[in-house]
């Protein structure tokens, strides 16, 4: 019922998602220096968002599954996105 | 009304394992036998649970110490709280009735992974142990409530690691029966078996299965960060550190909100289930409970923030929360007409499983009305954290899921076992159940009202009487439930023997014999009709 589907990801892209995680991870830090108001948590989640769309597609296979695994996965994105945007109207307006 | 009455039960699955022993039902992937271990241990807890209710009330019984210490009061209730939530009301009919009856429902031979069906009970009973061991061991047993709140989760020397460890397991296993459930629910229904003709006790599961999925991964990050605040101190929930400790209550509440709706889902499936077959009518208006059952799962899933109008958060915050909580009434009371729409004009069988099936109707809508006025911010602020919050939600979680669990222990056990309990005695338990809760938990209505708040070891000298009658209710409630476990189990072992369908349902799991065979169908079954056609059934 279930076919073994091995994608094989040359290493060379493995090494650049790496850099790249590095590479955001220093943004991170280097963005929380500086205080963009109500903007910092925008670029906060939007770089983690990024990491993690980025191992979630390389590293995890997801790029390469079909489009019902792939639903599954933004409709749990979709559900924690309506989660953490509820919670705004707390932190937002206190 | 059966179609034989044997003097004998064939041992159907009971007779065949494929260890010796106790080894046979450990080690067992069938989904009966996983839901009577299952069944077994949550009957267990329960009875814990009840004891430690008990203490607790009659620690109550007078102002000043009664029987325990404070500290031993906060621990008792604390338990209470851990035991009744997390062992007994999530598990109790998903995966107890969820395992027994659901593949049978769908026409299957078992569920789509029974090897981690069997892994989600072991976890159930990892979770558990360590729940039991957190009492024990370390600093003695937790005292912060069920709801672990911080900052006195994270500063208390009390076991509170522990227990976090065992919800955070506990919730895997929640998980994975989840998983399993909505996979089976798609993939393993028999021929003939559409959407449109599952039984709705299936249906509530599946609403189930995909809130157990989405939320309860929240409820294992809340505790983990709970654990990591306790053992290095993150900060993340202490102002000092730039934490925000009402962020904590928002995570708890993502996921313990929509678990209310985990706990009384299922219950609302059973109820469907039950009461078109005493009514010997149709169910009202199927696909409008297929649908609330749905829309009760997502809208459920956005008023977590209602717990928490007190807290300290902002303004707005508690105006959409008490908006989106108005909404899940409509889906709610969309089922309660529905049921009593159904029972309209019907030849009703007033035998056990409908009356505990009835009083679920009963119980559950004061239970949900009076959540309004909770649900409402500006009388919320009166009564929030008094009595009147926990006669709110006994009435919902007891009067509720309990009634529905007792409803659906007398519909299916008998399916189960293949012998019938006493229903006068049946029903004389089922009375003096109703008469005692009414009496605690009306009381604590009451005294709520008056200003009582919860969790506190002592009262003021005027809230005595009130409190009495309470501690009252309780032996009352207790001697009905003592009466109700000996009558049924009694019943289930040395019982009569009866037919497959004594109550003369449409539904698939009443077609196999009783206790059915190991994989359920002797052959694929070929389903040609709703779950609810008495005619076509040809049984009426």
């Amino acid at each position: 019922m279930t076919e073994e589907h091995a994608h094989l990801v040359p290493y060379k892209t493995f090494l650049l998602i790496w850099v790249a995680l590095l590479v955001l991870t220093v943004i991170t830090v280097a963005a929380a220096q500086f205080d963009f108001g109500a903007l910092n948590i925008w670029i906060a989640l939007g770089i983690a968002t990024l990491k993690s769309s980025l191992v979630v597609a390389i590293f995890m296979h997801m790029k390469y599954e079909q489009w019902l695994f792939k639903l599954a996965l933004l409709a749990a994105l979709a559900i924690l996105a309506i989660f953490i945007g509820l919670t705004f109207f707390d932190v937002l307006y206190r | 009304m059966s179609e034989t009455t044997p003097t004998a039960v064939d041992r159907g699955f009971f007779g065949e394992a494929n260890y010796p022993g106790i080894l046979g039902w450990i080690f067992s992937t069938d989904h009966k036998r996983i839901g009577l271990l299952y069944f077994w241990c949550i009957v267990v807890f329960f009875s814990v649970g009840v004891l430690l209710g008990l203490l607790i009330r009659l620690e109550l019984f007078a102002p000043g110490e009664t029987i325990m210490t404070a500290q031993t009061y906060n621990a008792a209730f604390t338990l209470h709280g851990v035991i009744m939530i997390f062992l007994f009301i999530i598990p109790g009919i998903p995966a107890a009735f969820g395992n027994l009856i659901m593949p049978i429902q769908l026409g299957a031979r078992d569920v789509a992974f029974p090897k981690l069906n069997l892994m989600s009970w072991w976890l159930y009973v990892i979770g558990a142990a360590l729940a039991l061991t957190s009492l024990f061991t370390g600093g003695g047993p937790p005292d912060t409530g069920w709801t672990f709140y911080v900052p006195f989760s994270a500063q208390t020397s009390t076991n509170v690691s522990l227990a976090a460890v065992a919800v955070f397991i506990l919730g895997f296993s929640s998980i994975l029966t989840g998983l399993n459930f909505v996979t089976t629910i798609h993939r393993l229904r028999a021929e003939g078996m559409t959407w449109m003709r599952i039984p709705l006790f299936t249906w509530s599961l599946y609403a189930t299965a995909w809130i157990q999925i989405l939320a309860t991964p929240v409820i294992g990050i809340t505790v983990a960060l709970l654990f990591v605040e306790r053992i290095v101190g993150t900060g993340l929930f202490d102002p000092t550190q730039g934490g925000d400790p009402i962020m904590f209550q928002h995570l708890f509440w993502i996921y313990s909100h929509p678990a209310v709706y985990i706990m009384i889902l299922p219950g609302m499936g059973v109820v469907s289930d039950i009461i078109p077959v005493f009514a010997r009518k149709p169910a009202f208006g199927y696909k409008a409970i297929v649908v609330s059952s749905l829309a009760i799962a997502f809208a459920g899933s956005l008023v977590w923030a209602h717990h928490m109008y007190t807290s300290g958060m902002s303004d707005m915050a508690v105006l959409v929360f008490s908006f989106l909580t108005f909404i899940v009434a409509i889906p709610s009371a969309i089922k309660v007409f529905n049921w009593l729409a159904t029972l309209y004009q019907g030849s009703i069988l007033l035998d056990p499983p409908l009356l505990y099936a009835l009083s679920f109707i009963l119980l559950f809508t004061i239970g949900g009305l009076t959540g309004l006025v909770l649900g409402a911010a500006a009388t919320d602020v009166h009564v929030h954290d008094t009595y009147f919050v926990v006669g709110h939600f006994h009435f919902v979680m007891f009067g509720g899921t309990g009634m529905a669990f007792f409803a659906a222990m007398h519909y299916w056990l008998p399916k189960i076992y293949g012998r019938m309990y006493d229903k006068v005695v049946a029903t004389v338990a089922w009375g003096v159940i109703l008469i005692g809760f009414c009496v605690l938990y009306i009381s604590m209505k009451v005294v709520g009202m008056q200003g009582m708040p919860r969790r506190y070891y002592d009262y003021i000298p005027e809230f005595t009487g009130i409190n009495q009658l309470a501690t009252v209710g309780s032996w009352i409630l207790a001697f009905g439930l003592l009466l109700m476990f000996v009558n049924l189990f009694r019943g289930i072992f040395k019982g009569e023997p009866f037919g497959s369908n004594p109550w003369g349902g449409a539904t698939l799991e009443w077609q196999v014999p009783s206790p059915p065979p190991t994989e359920n169908f002797d052959d694929d079954p070929v389903v040609t009709h709703g779950p609810y056609d008495y005619k076509k059934a040809g049984i009426l």
